[in-house]
């Protein structure tokens, strides 16, 4: 079983291709679909309603804070689900290691509270 | 596969072979817009929960390719209005309309937004052609899911014939401009 480098061409014209064909569909397409272009409408889409400003504004960082901690805690919890179908089987010694798991997570809520990332006002 | 429930879209007229198949670019164009119609519902009235029942479960909207409602007009083709649209809404509408991306068609569902109906009144608008341009009509109040079906296959038809020019021709341009639409 002697591997040469041409052995791997097939995989680098399948890239290729692969590649390729991404790129053109998304590039000739633009090109060669229908398209119109006025101020209304590439105006931003408020439900047909007047346009209020430009939505990229600066807002609260505090949005962003509560945004993370919710999806760190939310993954945390589909954590649970594959444990909890598997708890018998995985006995004790997953017990421990999700409590590990679970003790260290809570101990950085804590941290939060202390700090009072949660506090809105 | 003969036992298949599944019904597939008859391949369009052309040249078949060994391995390969020639046909009309307008044709398999046609084939993939009219068979993959993302509807923006434009509901405003009791048409609109007829509408709800067609795409659901029982009469399955998806059936015909039309799985994924879209709620912004970015992403739709079909702008479908179903209900009465008081002159207060026409400005909306028609603004939701000019943000849909081309190429965009238009189905009024049921007698208001048809021609008013029976709401002969100052306050609404006697058929949303005034402010927009259609392409299907479906008549009734409310209509049935089948009706509203049949407008879509019907709306379809339309699609798989048209020219895949039409959208740059003049005759487009000026059925625009009728309606003030740049």
């Amino acid at each position: 079983m002697q591997s040469t480098q041409t052995d791997y061409l097939p995989i680098i014209i399948q890239m290729v291709i692969a590649v390729g064909f991404v790129a053109t569909t998304i590039f000739v397409s633009s090109y060669l679909g229908p398209r119109r272009r006025s101020k209304n409408k590439d105006s931003s889409f408020e439900c047909g309603i007047e346009v209020h400003g430009n939505a990229r504004i600066p807002f609260s960082v505090k949005y962003f804070l509560v945004a993370i901690l919710f999806v760190l805690f939310d993954v945390e919890v589909i954590f649970l689900y594959p444990w909890a179908i598997n708890f018998r089987e995985l006995g004790a010694e997953g017990f421990a290691k999700m409590g590990i798991f679970m003790f260290l997570l809570i101990v950085g809520f804590f941290y939060v509270w202390k700090k009072k990332g949660l506090e809105w006002e | 596969m003969s036992d298949s429930k599944i019904k597939q879209v008859e391949a369009p007229e052309g040249y078949a072979g060994e391995g390969f198949f020639a046909t009309k670019l307008s044709d398999v164009v046609g084939m993939a817009r009219s068979n993959s119609m993302w509807p923006l519902p434009f509901a405003t009235s009791c048409c609109g929960i007829e509408f709800m029942a067609t795409m659901a479960s029982h009469y399955d909207l998806a059936r015909f390719g039309s799985e994924r409602m879209s709620f912004s007009p970015r992403q739709a083709d079909m702008l479908l209005v179903m209900g009465t649209i008081a002159k207060k809404m026409a400005p909306i509408l028609r603004q939701v309309y000019e943000q849909m991306a081309e190429p965009k068609w238009v189905i009024a569902v049921g007698a208001c937004a048809s021609s008013g109906g029976i709401f002969d009144t100052y306050s609404v608008l006697q058929g949303i052609d005034k402010v927009i341009p259609v392409d299907v009509y479906v008549p009734g109040c409310p209509p049935r899911p089948e009706q509203i079906l049949d407008g879509i296959l019907r709306l379809q038809d339309i699609v798989k014939t048209e020219s895949v020019r039409r959208r740059s021709s003049p005759e487009y341009q000026q059925l625009l401009a009728s309606y003030n639409i740049e």
